[in-house]
């Protein structure tokens, strides 16, 4: 089907699938953080705007965590539907961090969302608090497990292989914290708070525009703001660190991502742009810095570099992908700076809630940061290809033996699913944020949800029923 | 190697118990979608999502933790019955998507709230078809070779993979239908007391079709429920299910509203229980057992603090949240 092989099938199948579900908790993570915090603010303060907020962005919530569930059970299925090679064999080693996210994370997030959304009048504020902050903190606890998880097939470690052809643990902390793991952590955890902010920002920017007065998006832009001046400069260095690691671990990542087909003995040109060609091996119409590669990479200007002319040609990524996704997430890393310090220097001039060229710019950069992760990611799946298990496990050896009618016909049926359920989810928030929060604003449940009756047998039962 | 051995038989029964539990959190979730055709009016359906929007979620995670919990204790069963189940897993996944979605969106529009109805009891139809359709596919048996599945990608679509398949939606929509009975009251509440009779007619109709069928699949199956001395342990499931129905039917009559949907799920119990007998020790049946695919040792010792100290963490916590949202669901209340 589409003239592809079954393998490139489920590639495509698993990389459609998984780009469309980063969306929900790359926004869910930050934004499970925030309404922690707001609701901090409400209990500390007493103030009803950090309510309003709160309740506002609590109905978003809803929504894209529920798309965040969805298409999350997908991938949990998927590795053993279309990679069940991979499954057999990196299963003991990867399924116990997933099964740990799933009872350490899923469950709180799961077991407190329900009391989040609508049990605020049941419970009472400082037991609707605990829930907020129990899902905020899964959201987290869920990043630290997968992101391991990814990190260990990027960079393996602590493991052996048994006579089944299986990677088994020796050491589980090795296993668990392996090289790359702190780097990528760090650096999709602060990618999760920035799209968030940038989300919160362009719907306060969007409101300001139309009156600067009003004083839950005033609250929303500056916190806002004062999140991406912080965490956008703080993001470009541990993307550097994160590069420097995968030097160390993955040079042949780093060769595609820099466009660097021929090795250089003494400085490497930082390219900023050109055209890679793939089969010839080379940069068309490059333009780069000369040895700033080599400044950038190894902090020396004529430090030698070795280039993808050193790597046999059955190892090498898809080239242009790789090199093209890392700009572009570079470029808008760039711009998130650029926003976060005339914010800054609005601010110092006490013009943040008027100057309309900044709201301008701050809703045009809104949905910057969704772009920019799943360009981060592009980035590090594509360039540790043609591996599932980085060196170790090739990704053509990882795949279901599926015939590709099968594949191609469930690839189609996501496509089409997806973009449904996308459209109609993106249109429900774009409404949502369409108004202002206002005062008295609403949260999910407006009314108390269930007759106040009091304990009834029955209810004893389901308590008894569920706790036994 | 005994250690080993117990590990296993330990895994075995923690991943059928989280199966289990899905089957008892979601099943009924997935019976107000599939019974929701039946109530056409826009209250009603206000209702009937009501009982389940704060808890959805969380019903939903035990099946997220049976497939993750599978692929780390026992990758090879993963391994080998995923690809063999593609097309109703597939099914599923996609039945799961339109149906959750549809508890967020159905409140976010009115023009088209009845797509999203649709959606909801279409997602919750093809995701119970698809669950009892896959159960039936692993009882029949998949094609190994070696460590793969060698089989077509229509193999699990037999007459008895269908039976179970429907069997499995009537038995989710009876344990819909009493839950209602619990959560629901008036108009509503009578109109469940009324079609549970239906369903539970259909429901043992359907555990008689499907106990009477899985015998014929293999002399194996056979052997485990009708030789002696087995049937001394085999014969009591039988009796039991004959003895809680009869305490369903008397409950129904007398419309208490607590017990019936507490019986519904004793059904469910003994009818897993059976399959349990039906396929232990194997986890692909005839090929595969649970000791040939359990994962290293040392995958298995890793998790199990976790699963001992936290799965009662967890239902703790659960109950807390059905506590907080216990009683009855009223027409003039709603969450949203």
């Amino acid at each position: 089907m589409f003239g592809l092989d079954a393998v490139e099938l489920a590639r495509a199948q698993f990389a459609f699938t998984v780009t469309f579900h980063i969306i929900f908790p790359a926004f869910s993570i930050g934004l499970a953080s925030y309404l922690a915090v707001l609701e901090a603010l409400w209990l500390w303060t007493g103030r009803d705007v950090y309510l309003n907020v709160f309740n506002y962005w609590l109905k978003i919530f809803a929504i894209a965590f529920a798309m965040g569930v969805v298409s999350g059970i997908v991938m949990s299925y998927q590795f053993g539907t279309n990679w069940s090679v991979y499954s057999d064999k990196v299963g003991p080693v990867i399924g116990p961090l997933m099964a740990y996210e799933v009872l350490t994370a899923f469950f709180l997030e799961a077991g407190f969302l329900g009391v989040m959304l609508f049990g605020l009048k049941r419970v009472g504020p400082k037991l609707h608090f605990l829930a907020t902050l129990m899902v905020a903190v899964g959201t987290l606890i869920s990043a630290f497990w997968i992101l391991s998880a990814n990190s260990w097939m990027q960079t393996p470690a602590g493991y052996a292989v048994n006579a089944d052809g299986q990677f088994v643990s020796v050491d589980w902390l090795k296993v668990i914290f392996n090289p790359s793991f702190p780097y990528r952590l760090v650096h999709m955890v602060l990618a999760a708070y920035l799209t968030t902010s940038l989300v919160v920002g362009a719907v306060g920017a969007w409101h300001l525009l139309r009156n600067p007065h009003l004083p839950g998006p005033r609250v929303m832009f500056s916190m806002a703001m004062w999140m991406a001046a912080l965490v956008a400069p703080l993001q470009i260095l541990v993307g550097d660190q994160h590069g420097l690691n995968t030097l160390e671990h993955q040079p042949v990542k780093i060769m595609a991502m820099e466009g660097h087909f021929e090795s250089h003995k003494d400085g490497a040109p930082l390219y900023l742009f050109g055209w890679p060609d793939q089969a010839k091996g080379e940069l068309k119409w490059a333009i780069g810095i000369p040895k700033f590669g080599s400044l950038i990479l190894k902090h020396q200007i004529d430090a030698p570099m070795a280039g993808l002319d050193t790597v046999p040609r059955q190892d090498w990524p898809p080239v242009p992908i790789t090199f093209w996704s890392f700009r572009i997430m570079v470029g808008l890393g760039m711009l998130m700076l650029a926003l976060g310090l005339f914010s800054l220097w609005e601010r110092w001039r006490g013009r943040l809630y008027i100057n309309r060229g900044l709201h301008r710019f701050a809703i045009a950069m809104g949905p910057a940061g969704f772009v920019a992760v799943i360009a981060g990611w592009v980035t590090t799946e594509t360039g540790r290809q043609p591996f599932t298990v980085y060196g170790l496990l090739r990704t053509a050896d990882s795949v279901s033996p599926l015939a590709a009618p099968a594949v191609g016909a469930s690839l189609l049926a996501f496509i089409i699913v997806y973009f449904i359920i996308f459209a109609a989810g993106v249109l429900y928030i774009l409404r949502l944020m369409a108004e202002p929060p206002h005062a008295g604003e609403a949260g999910p449940s407006s009314e108390p949800p269930l007759r106040s009756a009091g304990v009834t047998p029955a209810a004893g039962v389901v308590q008894g029923a569920i706790g036994s | 190697m005994s250690v080993a051995v117990d590990l296993a038989t330990l895994w075995a029964f923690i991943i059928a118990l989280a199966v289990f539990i899905y089957v008892v959190m979601d099943g009924f979730d997935l019976g107000l979608g599939i019974l929701f055709p039946l109530f056409p009016g826009k209250q009603d359906r206000d209702v009937i999502t009501n009982t389940v929007a704060p808890v959805w979620d969380g019903n939903e995670t035990w099946l997220v933790l049976g497939g993750g919990g599978l692929m780390a204790a026992f990758p090879l069963a993963y391994a080998i019955l995923l690809p063999a189940l593609y097309a109703p897993l597939i099914a599923m996944l996609i039945g799961l998507i339109f149906r959750g979605v549809a508890f967020e969106f159905r409140w976010r529009t009115r023009s088209t709230r009845n797509l999203w109805d649709i959606a909801f009891a279409g997602g919750s139809w093809v995701a119970a078809l698809a669950q009892g359709i896959a159960l039936g596919a692993i009882l029949q048996g998949v094609h190994v070779e070696g460590r793969h599945y060698a089989g077509g990608w229509w193999d699990w679509l037999t007459p008895f993979s269908i039976l179970t398949g429907v069997s499995l939606v009537v038995g989710y929509a009876l344990l819909g239908a009493t839950w209602l009975i619990l959560k629901t009251e008036g108009d509503l509440r009578d109109k469940a007391y009324r079609i549970s009779w239906i369903l539970l007619v259909l429901m043992l109709l359907a555990i008689a079709a499907v106990s009477l069928a899985t015998p014929l699949l293999t002399i194996q199956y056979a052997q485990r429920w009708f030789s002696w001395p087995a049937i001394i342990l085999t014969a009591p499931v039988p009796l039991a299910v004959i003895g809680v129905t009869v305490l369903l039917m008397k409950n129904l009559a007398q419309k208490h509203d607590g017990w019936p949907f507490f019986l519904t799920l004793a059904l469910f119990f003994l009818s897993y229980a059976g399959l349990g007998i039906s396929m232990y020790p194997f986890i692909v049946p005839q090929s595969i057992t649970i000791w040939q695919a359990a994962a290293p040792e040392r995958s298995q010792l890793m998790m199990l603090p976790g699963v001992l100290v936290l799965v009662p963490l967890i239902l703790g916590y659960t109950a807390w949240a059905y506590w907080v949202f216990r009683g009855k669901v009223g027409h003039d209340a709603g969450y949203h």
